[in-house]
C-alpha cells in the first residue's frame, strides 16, 4: 500500500485514493495521420516496463481528480518523487543509483524531492 | 422559475416553490433501516441536513475569489484542503482541487447565487454546476465521532492532522465522501445521493458500540 | 483434578481464579493468566497433536508464536470454530474447548501413523507427488483421504455471531514488540510528545522481561515493566495494544496489526451492556517511523527423535516455570551451544526438580550462568550434545555423546541418561519476518550466528532483532531508536532514563544446528527440522542430492517453512543443513523470503465490517422504494440495484420472468411503459471549447449540433475500438450534457479528464458529474405523448418537439428537462428532474397513466427492446475488439473531421481495415423457439472435424414477443457480406442450432415509430 504525495493536494495520501494509469510521458503523436502503422503501434502498445526507475502516471481519483507523475523504483517500490503534469522528472534512469539502493537508505526521502514540485 | 438563457450557457432552476413532495437521499433508508433516537449514552449522533444548495465552482482561483467576495462577501480558500464559512456559518466554500471548489448554501439560494456569480465572472473561463440534488450533508457529533470515522475513512482524522477548517475528499469504506470539520465538535460528510444509504448503514453498524443515535 | 506439574508458588498466574477447560473432550483445570499451553503442561498433557506427514505424537515445544506443534482447533459450537490457533498464544478462559488439529481417530491412538509405518519409515520429499500421482484421475480420491489424515483444521460451517472491524490509524512512531527494547523505545518516543503506538502479541507487555532472572534497578523486572506500562498508558499521545500482532509490514510504513480484543474472554465476544463488543480488529497503521523490537526466537537443536513429546526449547522451559509456575517434567537434560540456555537448568533446579546433566557443545564452557550451574552442583558434560532422544509418547531418556562439530561426527557411544524432558538451544534467530516483508534481504552475521534485517527507509530496529541480547544494551538500543524516531517526527529527544542492570558476562557460543549421529543422517532416527510440516534433516539432504541447490527450491520440494508457523523454528537449521550438504556457508545458501502474515489471521479480522449487507455499496435511485413495493426483481449493474423486471401476481401466482418481460415488451410496443434510467452517467460540460472537445472524443461530428438538439455518439480508444456510447445534448453554445452507460459513468469522466489534463490542457472546458443530481424517467410507447400531455406544460407537438430534440418546462409541477431520445425504437420522452423530486414525478405519471395502461419495465425488457432495434450495449455487444465499422455504424464516423479524433488513425491500420473482421449482424434461429446462448460460438461448417474454425459468437440473445421468435445479435467474420447465409452453433450437449444472418434491426427498420 503506497503512500503517495499528491503534488496538487500537497500532502501524502493513501494508495486507495489513486488509480495507476500506466507509463508516463507517452505523448500522443501531434499528427496521427502522418504516423506509419509501426509508429502508431508503438504509441499504442509498447511500453518500457523496466526493473528500477520508472515514470508512471497516476490520478488522484478519490481526491482532487488530477493526473500527475511518479518516479518509482519498481524493484523496491520506493517513490522517489512526484511531479505535476507537464513537468519533467528530476530523477531518471541515467541518474539512478545501482539497484542495491534497496538495501541502504538513500538520502532522498520523498518529502525532500517534493519541495521542487510544490506550487 | 426564472431560467436564464444566454447564448453560451443554459442555467436552470431545478427547484420549485410549488407544493410537491420532496425526498431526501436518506428517505428510503430511514423507512427501511430505521433511525435510532439518540439517548444520553450516545457517544455519536448523526444528523442529515438535506436539500441544501450545492454548487461546484470550476475556474481560476483569482477570478473565483473576486466573484465570491463581491457576491457573497466570502473569500475563496486557496490552500488545499481548506474550508471557509461565512459569518453566519450557513454558507461554506471548500477547496476540492486546484480549479474546483464546493459552495454549500441554504437551500433555495443556489440558483440566484449562480446567476450573480456568472454575472460577476463575466468572460472569465469558469464553470458552475448545480449538484444539489446529487448529494446530501450528514453531520456527525459526539465524543466518539472521530473514533467512528477512523473505522470508516482512510484519512487521518487525528485533531493534530485534521484541524477545524479542513476538508478532504477521501475513501469511506468502499465508497467516497467529502469529509469536513467545521467546528471542534462537529464533522460533516458530503455524501453522493446514491451512496447515502450505504454510508448511513455503515455508520450505524460501526457506531453501534458507541450507542449511535440519529437526530431527525 | 490436580495439576501435577504446577508449582505451589511463582509465576504471574492468579491462583485464586481457577478455570476449567477441555482438551480433546477431557476436562482440565488451570488458572487465570495461563495460556492453553501452560495449562496443558500443568496438567501433564504430553501429546497435543499428531504430525502432518508421519502422524508422530507431538507435544508443546515453545511458549510463543513460534510453536509448531500445539496448533489447535478452538470452539465448543459449530459457529465458534476457529482453526490454527497456537495453544501458546491462546489465553485460558473458563469453559474453553479445544481439540487437536490432527489425529484420527484421536491423538493417543492414531491410525494414520500406519501410513508412515507402511511406507517404510521414511517418506522422502515429494512423497505425495511421487506416490499418489498415478493414475492422475485418482488424485481426487487420494486427496480426500490424505486431507482427512492430515487434518489442516476446518472453518466453521455456521454463521459467526461475532463482529470484526478495521481501524485506520496514523502515528509518528509505531513500536512493534514490548520487550525491553520496545518499552524503552516507546518511553523515549512517548515522553518526547510524539504520537506512539506500541503493539505486542502477548497478553501482557514485557516480552523477555517477563521471565528474566535479571534485576532492573535491583528489583524484579516485572516491577519496571508495570511502572513503564502505567506511565505509557497515562499518556494521551500513546496507544498501547496488547494481544496485538503486527502481521504485515507493507510499503511505505503501512503495517497491519491484528488485535484480539475478546479472544481471552471467551470463544465469542461476551455481551457487555447489552452489546457484543468487536471481537478482533485490524489496525491499518500508517507510521512515520517503525521501530522493530521483535526480539529473537530460540533455535532448537536438530537431533534424533527431537520431536518426541518432552523435547522443548530451553527458553520455553524457563518461561513455563517463571511465568506460569509450571515445570513441564521431573528430570531434565539440557543440550546447548550457548550460555543463555543455562537459565532453563537453573530455573528447573530452583523449582526443586532434578537436572540430570547439561550437555554443552563447547569444549570449555565458561561464563556467569555456567558458574552458577556448577555452583548448584549440576553436572556439565563439555563438548557434548544430546544426539538422540528415547521414548515413544514421552521422552524417557537422552543419549548424550561427545561431538566433533567441524568434522560432523560423534566421538564414542556416549551415555544414555534417564530423563523425561530434553531442553535444547542452538542459539537465537532474530525475528526478521516483518523487516523481510518490506523486501529487504537480511544479512548473516557470524558473530551472532543469525540473520539480521536490513532496513528500508523509515524503520529502526532495536534489541534482539538486531542480534543484541544483553539487557543493558537492549534497553539503550531501544531508547535510542525511540528517541531517533521522535526526532525524525519533529520532537525533541530527551536524555535516556533507563534502569540499571548488571552486565552479565557470557561465554562465546558455538555454531551448532544439526547434531551429528553415529549413523548417517539418512539412517539415523529422524532429526526434525520443521515439525509442523514433518521435514527432517534427511529430507533436506535428499533434496540436495536430487539436485536442488537453491534454498527456495529446497523449501518448495521439502515443504520446509510452508506451515502456518512459516518455519520460525526450523528455517535457519534447514539452511544450515542445506549449506553443509552443498559444501557452502549459510550466507552463500541465503535465506527464503518471509511474507505476511506473521501468524495466521482470521477471515473475520481480514474482512472486518465489509461483509453481509455491507459487503459492497448498493446504490439506489430515488424511485427505489417504489420498485421494492411493486415487487420488482433487481439486477446488479455495477453497484447499482436496477429493477430487472416487475413480476405481477396472476391468479395468485407470481408471473415467470419470461411472461413478465413479454408483457412489459408488449406494453411498450403497444401502449406505454416507463423505465427508471437514473443510473445512466451524466456529465455537465461547459466552456468555449466544449464542442471542439466533443469532436475529438466522439467518432462523429459535433460542429453543427444546435442548442435544443441531441445527438448519439460513439467513443473509441485510440486503438479504434468502441468503449462507450451515449447521447449528448447541446444545452447552449458552450454547454452540453453528456450521458454515458451506467457502468461507464466514472470511466468516461476520467477518460475526458485524462485527455484534457494531459494532451489538450489549452482547451477551455470543464467536466462535472451530475449523475446523482438528475433522476431520469423514460416514458416510451405509442401512448407516451398523450400521457405526457397530461402532466407537462411543454409543447409536445411533433413539429415543434421533434425526435432528438430536448425541451425544458415542468413535469408534474417540477422543473424538468425532457429529451426525445429512444432506446426502444418507440416514441419516447426521457425526463430529467432533480432527484429529490423524482419519486413525486414518477408517482404522478402513474396517477395519470392508468388509463393508458402505463407499465413499469426493467432492464431485461429494455435489453430486448433495444436489441430488436439493433442498438448495442457497450461492454455486451462490444468487448474492446470491435470498431464502429465492425458495428456497421459507418454513419457515426466523421472521417473528414479536421482533428484526428481518438480512434481515427487506428481505423486505417491493415488489421482494423480487414474485410473479414468479426462484424455485427442479426441472427434469426431457424427454429423460432430456440433462444441462442449468449457467448455461443458460430461455425460455418458443422461437419468440420474438431477443432472447427470458429467464425464468431453471439453477443445478445432474447425472445422477442413482437416477433414471437428468438433472435440474437452476434459478431461474425465478414458478416456484413453474408446476409442470408446460414450459420451453425454447436452446443455442449451435441445439439447444433441453425440460424440465418440477417440485419441487426428486427423491428421497424425505417425508424418510423420513434419519429411519430
Amino acid at each position: 500500500m503506497f503512500y503517495i504525495y499528491c503534488p496538487y493536494c500537497g500532502e501524502h495520501r493513501e494508495e486507495e485514493e489513486f488509480h495507476p494509469k500506466g507509463e508516463a510521458h507517452i505523448a500522443r503523436p501531434a499528427d496521427p495521420e502522418s504516423c506509419s502503422d509501426e509508429e502508431w503501434g508503438d504509441y499504442l502498445f509498447f511500453r518500457t516496463n523496466p526493473r528500477g526507475i520508472h515514470h508512471e502516471m497516476w490520478v488522484h481519483a478519490v481526491g482532487c481528480r488530477k493526473f500527475f507523475n511518479i518516479t518509482r523504483n519498481t524493484a523496491t517500490y520506493a517513490i522517489l518523487e512526484t511531479y505535476r503534469m507537464g513537468e519533467q522528472p528530476s530523477i531518471t534512469d541515467d541518474t539512478r543509483e545501482p539497484l542495491e539502493v534497496a538495501q541502504t537508505p538513500t538520502e532522498t526521502t520523498p518529502a525532500d524531492n517534493l519541495e521542487g514540485v510544490r506550487a | 422559475m426564472s431560467n436564464t438563457v444566454d447564448d453560451k450557457i443554459k442555467t436552470f432552476d431545478t427547484r420549485t416553490d410549488a407544493n410537491v413532495p420532496i425526498e431526501s437521499p436518506l428517505a428510503y433508508t430511514y423507512r427501511r433501516s430505521g433511525a435510532p433516537a439518540p439517548d444520553k449514552n450516545s457517544k455519536a449522533v448523526l444528523h442529515e441536513r438535506p436539500f441544501l444548495g450545492h454548487l461546484t465552482l470550476r475556474g481560476g482561483a483569482i477570478v473565483l475569489d473576486e466573484a465570491l467576495r463581491s457576491v457573497l462577501d466570502m473569500s475563496l480558500p486557496a490552500e488545499p484542503q481548506s474550508l471557509l464559512f461565512d459569518a453566519s456559518g450557513e454558507r461554506s466554500v471548500q477547496w476540492i482541487s486546484p480549479d474546483e471548489w464546493l459552495l454549500i448554501v441554504p437551500g433555495g439560494e443556489e440558483f440566484e447565487l449562480e446567476n450573480r456569480l456568472r454575472e460577476a465572472l463575466g468572460d472569465a473561463h469558469f464553470a458552475i454546476t448545480n449538484v444539489g440534488g446529487g448529494q446530501t450533508v450528514v453531520d456527525l457529533e459526539g465524543e466518539a465521532a472521530s473514533e467512528l470515522l477512523m473505522k470508516s475513512v482512510i484519512y487521518d482524522v487525528h485533531p493534530q492532522h485534521f484541524p477545524v477548517g479542513k476538508g478532504v475528499t477521501t475513501v469511506f469504506a468502499k465508497a467516497s465522501v467529502i469529509l469536513r470539520r467545521p467546528s471542534e465538535t462537529r464533522w460533516e460528510l458530503v455524501v453522493r445521493r446514491s451512496f447515502a444509504d450505504y454510508v448511513y448503514r455503515w455508520l450505524l453498524d460501526a457506531g453501534a458500540e458507541y450507542g449511535i443515535g440519529v437526530q431527525r | 483434578m490436580s495439576q501435577p506439574n504446577r508449582l505451589d508458588r511463582g509465576g504471574s498466574i492468579d491462583r485464586s481464579r481457577e478455570l476449567s477447560f477441555t482438551f480433546n473432550g477431557q476436562s482440565y483445570r488451570g488458572y487465570a493468566g495461563d495460556t492453553l499451553a501452560s495449562a496443558l503442561l500443568a496438567n501433564g498433557v504430553d501429546i497435543v497433536n499428531r504430525s502432518f506427514k508421519y502422524s508422530r505424537p507431538r507435544g508443546i515445544v515453545a511458549a510463543g508464536a513460534e510453536e509448531p506443534n500445539a496448533v489447535i482447533q478452538l470452539g465448543s459450537t459449530e459457529a465458534a470454530q476457529v482453526p490454527n490457533v497456537r495453544a501458546t498464544q491462546q489465553a485460558l478462559f473458563d469453559g474453553l474447548e479445544a481439540r487437536s488439529t490432527n489425529g484420527w481417530p484421536n491423538v493417543q491412538r492414531d491410525l494414520m501413523g500406519l501410513v508412515g509405518k507402511l511406507s517404510g519409515g521414511f517418506m522422502p520429499p515429494g512423497f505425495y507427488y511421487k506416490t499418489f500421482m498415478a493414475p492422475a484421475s485418482m488424485w481426487m480420491t487420494y486427496e480426500k483421504f490424505i486431507r482427512k489424515g492430515a487434518g489442516l483444521g476446518r472453518a466453521p460451517a455456521e454463521r459467526d455471531p461475532d463482529t470484526y472491524d478495521h481501524v485506520n490509524r496514523h502515528c509518528d512512531v509505531l513500536v512493534v514488540g514490548a520487550g525491553p527494547a520496545g518499552l524503552a523505545a516507546a518511553l523515549a518516543a512517548g515522553r518526547s510528545g510524539s504520537l506512539v503506538i506500541l503493539a505486542d502479541e502477548q497478553e501482557t507487555m514485557g516480552g523477555s522481561l517477563l521471565d528474566t532472572r535479571e534485576l532492573l534497578d535491583e528489583r524484579p523486572a516485572e516491577q519496571w515493566v508495570a511502572e513503564v506500562t502505567a506511565e505509557l498508558e497515562a499518556m494521551d499521545n500513546v496507544l498501547l495494544l496488547p494481544r496485538t500482532t503486527a502481521n504485515g509490514y507493507h510499503d511505505h510504513n503501512f503495517v497491519t496489526l491484528h488485535e484480539r480484543r475478546t479472544e481471552h474472554l471467551g470463544e465469542t465476544a461476551p455481551e457487555h451492556n447489552g452489546r457484543r463488543p468487536v471481537r478482533s480488529r485490524l489496525h491499518r497503521v500508517r507510521a512515520g517511523l517503525v521501530v522493530l523490537a521483535t526480539g529473537a526466537h530460540e533455535r532448537p537443536l536438530v537431533y534424533g527423535n527431537n520431536d518426541v513429546p518432552g523435547n522443548l526449547l530451553a527458553g520455553a522451559v524457563s518461561s513455563y516455570i517463571r511465568r506460569y509456575g509450571v515445570v513441564p517434567g521431573s528430570k531434565l537434560v539440557l543440550s546447548t551451544s550457548n550460555d543463555h540456555a543455562y537459565r532453563a537448568a537453573l530455573d528447573w533446579a530452583e523449582s526443586g526438580r532434578e537436572v540430570a546433566a547439561i550437555a554443552d557443545a563447547r569444549a570449555e564452557p565458561k561464563g556467569e550462568l555456567v558458574e552458577q550451574a556448577r555452583a548448584k552442583g549440576i553436572r556439565i558434560i563439555p563438548g557434548a550434545a544430546v544426539v538422540e532422544a528415547r521414548g515413544q509418547n514421552r521422552v524417557s531418556g537422552a543419549r548424550v555423546a561427545r561431538i566433533n562439530i567441524d568434522d560432523f561426527r560423534v566421538e564414542g557411544d556416549g551415555e544414555l541418561l534417564e530423563c523425561d524432558t530434553i531442553a535444547s538451544s542452538g542459539g537465537y534467530s532474530p525475528v526478521i519476518h516483518l523487516a523481510s516483508h518490506t523486501g529487504a534481504r537480511p544479512t548473516w552475521r557470524d558473530d551472532i550466528l543469525g540473520f539480521v534485517p536490513n532496513m528500508v527507509d523509515g524503520v529502526q530496529a532495536a534489541g534482539g532483532v538486531q542480534g543484541v541480547y544483553a539487557t543493558p544494551e537492549v534497553l539503550v538500543g531501544g531508547w535510542t531508536a525511540g528517541a531517533e524516531a521522535a526526532r525524525v517526527a519533529g520532537f525533541e529527544a530527551l536524555e535516556a532514563a533507563l534502569p540499571s542492570v548488571e552486565t552479565r558476562h557470557d561465554g562465546e557460543a558455538v555454531a551448532l544446528y544439526q547434531v551429528p549421529h553415529q549413523k548417517a543422517t539418512l539412517r539415523a532416527p529422524k532429526q526434525f527440522v520443521d515439525m509442523q510440516n514433518d521435514v527432517s534433516a534427511a529430507a533436506i539432504e535428499v533434496a540436495t542430492r536430487e539436485g536442488f541447490e537453491s534454498i527456495e527450491h529446497v523449501k518448495r520440494y521439502t515443504a520446509m517453512g510452508f506451515g502456518t508457523d512459516q518455519g520460525k523454528l526450523g528455517n535457519i537449521n534447514g539452511m544450515a543443513i542445506a549449506a553443509r550438504c552443498l559444501g557452502r556457508t549459510i550466507p552463500e545458501v541465503g535465506t527464503t523470503v518471509f511474507r505476511p502474515n506473521y501468524t495466521p489471521v482470521t477471515f473475520g479480522a481480514i474482512v472486518g465490517r465489509h461483509c453481509r449487507e455491507l459487503f459492497d455499496p448498493k446504490r439506489y435511485t430515488a424511485m427505489h422504494q417504489w420498485h421494492v413495493e411493486q415487487g420488482a426483481e433487481f439486477e446488479d449493474v455495477g453497484q447499482w440495484k436496477r429493477p430487472w423486471y416487475f413480476p405481477r401476481r396472476v391468479q395468485g401466482r407470481q408471473e415467470s420472468m419470461h411472461d413478465a418481460v413479454a408483457r412489459e415488451c408488449r406494453a411498450v410496443r403497444e401502449k406505454v411503459g416507463i423505465l427508471d434510467a437514473s443510473t445512466l452517467g451524466k456529465i455537465d460540460i461547459q466552456g468555449p471549447d466544449a464542442r471542439e472537445f466533443l469532436g475529438r472524443v466522439y467518432t462523429n461530428k459535433w460542429a453543427k449540433l444546435a442548442p435544443g438538439r441531441v445527438r448519439y455518439g460513439l467513443m473509441c480508444k485510440d486503438d479504434g475500438m468502441v468503449f462507450d456510447d451515449g447521447t449528448t445534448s447541446c444545452l447552449a453554445e458552450n454547454h452540453f450534457l453528456m450521458t454515458t452507460s451506467t457502468g461507464g459513468a466514472a470511466t468516461v469522466l476520467e477518460w475526458l479528464e485524462v485527455w484534457h489534463q494531459t494532451e489538450w490542457p489549452e482547451l477551455e472546458v470543464y467536466f462535472n458529474s451530475v449523475t446523482d443530481h438528475w433522476a431520469t424517467l423514460t416514458v416510451t410507447g405509442p401512448e407516451a405523448r398523450k400521457l405526457m400531455s397530461e402532466v407537462t406544460d411543454i409543447d409536445l407537438d411533433r413539429e415543434s418537439f421533434k425526435f432528438m430534440d430536448w425541451r425544458e418546462g415542468k413535469v408534474a409541477n417540477v422543473p424538468a428537462r425532457v429529451f426525445r431520445i429512444s432506446f426502444t425504437g418507440e416514441l419516447a420522452y426521457e425526463i430529467n428532474v432533480q432527484a429529490n423530486y423524482a419519486l413525486h414525478v414518477w408517482e404522478t405519471l402513474f396517477a395519470h397513466g392508468e388509463k393508458y395502461e402505463l407499465t413499469p419495465y426493467g432492464t431485461e425488457t429494455m435489453h430486448v427492446l433495444r436489441a430488436e432495434k439493433g442498438f448495442i450495449i457497450a461492454g455486451q455487444d462490444t468487448d474492446g475488439s470491435v470498431t464502429p465499422e465492425d458495428l456497421g455504424m459507418h454513419w457515426a464516423i466523421g472521417y473528414d473531421k479536421p482533428f484526428s479524433w481518438i480512434g481515427k488513425r487506428a481505423l486505417t491500420r491493415p488489421d482494423t481495415a480487414r474485410a473479414d473482421r468479426k462484424q455485427m449482424v442479426g441472427l434469426k434461429p431457424k427454429d423460432p423457439k430456440v433462444i441462442l446462448e449468449e457467448g455461443a460460438q458460430i461455425v460455418f461448417e458443422p461437419e468440420h472435424a474438431i477443432p472447427m474454425p470458429m467464425k464468431g459468437h453471439v453477443t445478445s440473445s432474447y425472445y422477442s414477443p413482437t416477433l414471437d421468435s428468438g433472435f440474437a445479435l452476434a459478431v461474425v467474420k465478414g458478416g456484413h457480406q453474408r446476409m442470408g447465409e446460414t450459420v451453425y452453433l454447436p452446443m455442449v450437449d451435441g445439439q447444433v442450432h441453425e440460424a440465418e444472418i440477417v440485419s441487426p434491426i428486427f423491428v421497424d427498420p425505417k425508424g418510423e415509430r420513434q419519429n411519430v
